[in-house]
């Protein structure tokens, strides 16, 4: 596997996999395994903080319940970062993301509300839903591609034409919907931001083995991939051992989903309004969010995208080297409007999670999500010079970035604070990126 | 010696190009036959570049005709070029830093697998096969190529062209920035592509180099071709006086 979408990592320096075909270099401990010097770190700092929290909060950080809530909070920023890791990597940016998801959102609602009810179909229409969200996705999409060709084929600054982009469609939204909040959303589309639409206990443990399963199929494909070209691969007890870490994590995450359990009261007013008793003694766990289960699809795409694809391979070509692309036939200008028209839609899925989870649309939705996305982004190693960032070190920032505004808020920081201190996380994140690379002896 | 009785693998017809009413190239032919080395000598601002740029597909030309063994060719865009089986080596060398061997020996020419998404390790597989033949000490294969040193980014860029079939090989100072060991390889890896019956135009200030590679120097001033020698039969001196002064040498070819 040539992996082009990250720096040279941490154990996987260019004494690794240098040996003849063929014969593997003898390989120990961690470096073995090859695994991300980086992803490493970023973890580590998920885990110290979450520590931390938890003991600042007496125990209240690390609980089903806490985590639960911290997976749909990050869930709407985390879909629009793994898409601002692509138009990063092409040395753009977008700061417009937060008034595309407004408007998108904007469309949606009226959409349901008022547009289709008009047709003929009436809140509660299983059609709804779908309709809406479509048409959300298209919005999305031409907002984007019109950025793209903006900046792609006239030649205006990202910057710019994005910037322009914040203010236009934050008020393109208010038009919309006469600045009024709309709502309540169509119960169907409404189970989409969170806690109204769960999995359950049983198919979040059916989810999670199939992911097991995919993520098991993919090592081992990865690896008779190298067998076949006869190239060195990894000892087999460290495949094993990376199976297992993933299918722990995996399996953990849902049996924490599982553990949060729907309150008995909730629970008795479905069953009454089913006509139904509540047995005596009765539980159920909430299980996966559909929110997270998106998020987690939308990753897998985009990751597929950035490493398996044409398409992905051309986004970090331009971004390692324009002229190069350029020269390599590469048509750059086409590729800036798909890359934007990408993120447009990824917004417009964002806007369906975030006003999912408030149940209306209102006009300051999504306000400066722009500054948390390009955030998680960038704490997630994708630097700003382009050419460098990954998908799941977006996932990681976002989550990163919720959990220190959600801990903060939990132990009763003061709201000022709590923005300086996430500023300054991201300045000093950056900084510890730029240590790191030096390490590495990267340029 | 080369056999110049057949017809040229390619020939530029009075190519023109101007920049905001500056004539970069002015009514310039040349031609290139299968097994020759020419070399396109010029100071800086002579106009090489740009006239190479223009068979190469990176800038569109105002006049003139290209023609491919005797065919009049359509060529408005590098993928055109690549077409015709004319592969570039640019001076900037046209490498993605960020990405490792095999991404850019394939880059825009992907292999794939049958579901459309690229095969890593095919491409690894092929890039191997041929650097083992060129550069047969190269072995870092999984690292970005910002890590690799000129000669090795060079033959990389020299690898892309031979994979893919060059029949018509543009190098523009491909050891502008190498040392004597490496420059040493590239010049048996021209001979080489020589031997095997591809055309080279080279780009080059170092008379001496142009005297060793080249069997014609074709040399340009302001835009303008000056003549087109044998460099058998003439001197360094006289080379260099085609070059300064634009001052052809009584033995024109």
């Amino acid at each position: 596997m040539t992996d082009t979408t990250e720096t040279p990592r941490a154990g996987h320096g260019p004494q690794d996999r240098t040996g003849p075909p063929g014969g593997s270099p003898r390989l120990t401990g961690l470096r073995a395994l090859e695994v991300d010097g980086r992803l490493l770190g970023m973890i580590g700092a998920f885990v110290v903080i979450c520590l931390a929290f938890h003991f600042a909060s007496d125990g209240r950080f690390i609980t089903p319940r806490n985590l639960f809530n911290l997976t749909i909070q990050t869930a709407s920023v985390a879909i629009m970062a793994t898409g601002m890791v692509f138009i990063i990597v092409m040395r753009h940016i977008d700061l417009s993301v937060g008034s595309v998801l407004a408007t998108c959102s904007a469309v949606m609602a009226m959409t349901q509300t008022a547009w289709l009810p008009a047709l003929g179909l009436e809140l509660g229409n299983p059609l709804l839903a779908p309709l809406a969200i479509v048409t959300g996705i298209l919005a999305g999409a031409a907002i984007g591609a019109l950025h793209g060709w903006l900046v792609g084929y006239l030649a205006i600054p990202a910057f710019i034409v994005t910037l322009g982009g914040l203010l236009v469609w934050r008020n393109v939204a208010w038009y919309l919907t006469n600045g009024q909040t709309i709502g309540p959303l169509d119960p169907t589309f409404m189970q989409l931001g969170g806690i109204r639409g769960t999995l359950g206990e049983t198919w979040s443990w059916i989810v999670g083995l199939i992911a097991v399963a995919l993520a098991v199929w993919t090592l081992w494909s990865a690896r008779r991939d190298k067998v076949e070209h006869d190239f060195p691969v990894k000892p087999l007890w460290a495949e094993g051992v990376v199976a297992a870490i993933v299918a722990v994590l995996i399996l953990g995450f849902v049996a924490v989903m599982n553990a949060y359990e729907i309150p008995e009261r909730v629970l008795a007013r479905e069953f009454r309004a089913r006509g139904l008793e509540m047995p005596e003694g009765l539980s159920m766990g909430y299980g996966v969010p559909y929110s997270v289960l998106l998020v987690v699809l939308v990753a897998i795409g985009m990751t597929v995208i950035a490493r398996r694809t044409r398409f992905g391979r051309y986004i970090y070509a331009t971004g390692g080297n324009p002229d190069a692309a350029e020269l390599s036939g590469i048509d750059i200008r086409m590729l800036t409007v798909k890359v934007f028209a990408l993120l447009g839609a990824l917004c417009a899925i964002s806007a369906v999670v975030a006003s999912a989870r408030l149940a209306n649309h209102s006009n300051d939705i999504g306000t400066l999500d722009e500054l948390r996305v390009i955030a998680a982004a960038v704490i997630g190693g994708t630097a700003l010079k382009g050419g460098v960032g990954t998908i799941y070190g977006a996932l990681l920032g976002a989550l990163i970035m919720q959990s220190l505004q959600s801990g903060m808020a939990m132990v009763g920081v003061d709201a000022p604070l709590q923005n300086i201190v996430v500023g300054a996380v991201l300045v000093l994140a950056v900084l510890i990126d730029i240590w790191y690379r030096r390490s590495l002896g990267v340029k | 010696m080369i056999d110049r009785s057949g017809t040229p693998l390619v020939e530029l017809r009075d190519m023109q190009k101007s920049f905001g009413g500056i004539h970069a190239v002015n009514h310039v032919s040349i031609d290139l036959y299968p097994g020759e080395v020419v070399g396109v000598l010029g100071h800086n601002g002579a106009g090489k570049s740009v006239l190479m740029k223009m068979l190469s597909g990176a800038l569109p030309r105002d006049g003139g005709e290209i023609y491919v063994n005797g065919e009049k060719a359509t060529i408005n865009s590098p993928r055109d070029a690549r077409r015709y089986n004319i592969e570039t080596i640019y001076q900037t060398l046209a490498l993605a830093d960020n990405l490792d061997a095999a991404a850019n020996l394939f880059l825009g020419r992907e292999l794939t697998t049958p579901f459309g998404l690229v095969d890593d390790a095919q491409m690894e597989a092929e890039t191997r096969k041929i650097m083992g033949r060129l550069n047969p000490n190269f072995r870092r294969y999984s690292t970005p190529v910002a890590g690799l040193s000129g000669g090795q980014r060079q033959s990389v860029a020299i690898a892309r062209a031979v994979y893919f079939n060059a029949k018509i090989l543009i190098m523009d100072e491909p050891t502008a920035a190498l040392g004597v060991e490496e420059t040493r390889m590239v010049s048996e890896l021209i001979d080489e592509l020589k031997n095997q019956g591809i055309g080279i135009l080279l780009i080059d200030h170092d008379i001496h180099q142009v005297k060793e590679l080249c069997d014609r120097a074709s040399v340009m001033k302001n835009g303008q071709l000056v003549g087109t020698v044998e460099v058998d039969k003439v001197t360094e001196d006289d080379l260099l006086g085609m070059i300064i002064l634009g001052k052809n040498p009584a033995v024109a070819a």
